[in-house]
């Protein structure tokens, strides 16, 4: 349960690069299953339209497992996130096509903590969209 | 519809435990596209200093979503379904979620406010384990589109 980032070795102000996640109707009806959220507006174009949506739009929670990973990835240790949060602040509109939609995320070490631990700031995107907002990470470093 | 805010402060009793196996864990990473090893192989988990395969950081919305869901279903509160999005959400660790875990989940509404032309209302769910543990905490922020119009 170590992060193969070092506390030493990171700096306030410093970028983490951005990583794109691609998402798919399909993606859609498997986290749907997975995470038992079966609101229709995740799968449903026709119910999502009758409620006043663009189209089916990703379950947030979707987009927030993206954030989720590029911070694992980054972390090593997916046990060293010791707090997460984040603001569903736009919609993630998936087209009913073979590109779907496309969730950019970057992050950025906003603050160095005692004890080993750093907050990262997230950013996530769709188009021109900003999908997350308040997104942050704090993270057990090594 | 507004909501009735004589539901901020109400908890409602613990879940049944939640019983994380190894199987659903590998089902969530494969769902949100994650092929972490230490959400798929248990060496791989305990090379890295766990007694078995771990979840991913959101994995616990499986489960609280199910206890905080009671709430929200009480005709009582007013709240219609079609109109809700997910508005924020966070999750505090005391540790990972572990396969093999028993979890319990007490679910208490802490806030219900007003933010436009919309209603917001707050689910902080307890998780721990059935010996009484404490593994996390979770936020849970849904939004009714336009209850408050």
């Amino acid at each position: 349960m170590t992060a193969t980032v070092k506390y030493d070795q990171v700096e306030v102000g410093q970028e983490l690069a951005a990583i794109d996640y691609h998402v798919r109707r399909s993606n859609l009806v498997m986290y749907a299953g997975a995470s038992g959220d079966f609101n229709q507006i995740h799968w449903n174009e026709r119910f999502a339209k009758m409620v006043g949506l663009p189209d089916v739009i990703a379950h947030g929670m979707y987009t927030m497992a993206q954030a989720g990973r590029y911070v694992t990835d980054w972390a090593g240790d997916p046990g060293a996130v010791v707090d997460f949060g984040v603001r569903f602040s736009s919609m993630v509109v998936v087209p009913d096509d073979d590109q779907g939609a496309t969730i950019t995320v970057s992050g950025v070490i906003e603050e160095k903590l005692g004890d080993k631990r750093v907050v990262v700031g997230l950013v996530a995107r769709s188009g021109e969209a900003q999908v997350l907002s308040k997104a942050r990470a704090v993270v057990q470093l090594s | 519809m507004a909501l009735n805010r004589d539901f901020v402060g109400r908890s409602y009793p613990p879940s049944a435990p939640y019983e994380v196996s190894r199987v659903k864990i590998r089902e969530f990473a494969t769902a949100i596209g994650d092929n972490n090893p230490l959400y798929r192989d248990k060496e791989a988990a305990q090379a890295a200093g766990y007694p078995d395969v771990i979840a991913p950081p959101t994995f616990p919305i499986v489960f609280s979503l199910q206890s905080g869901g009671e709430a929200l279903a009480d005709p009582g509160l007013g709240l219609n379904f079609a109109m809700v999005v997910h508005g924020e959400q966070r999750f505090e660790y005391v540790r990972p979620v572990i396969a093999g875990d028993e979890l319990v989940t007490t679910a208490t509404i802490t806030d219900i406010r007003t933010a436009g032309s919309n209603e917001l209302l707050t689910v902080r769910s307890d998780v721990t384990t059935v010996e009484g543990e404490p593994v996390c905490v979770t936020y849970n922020t849904i939004v009714e589109r336009g209850g408050a119009a």
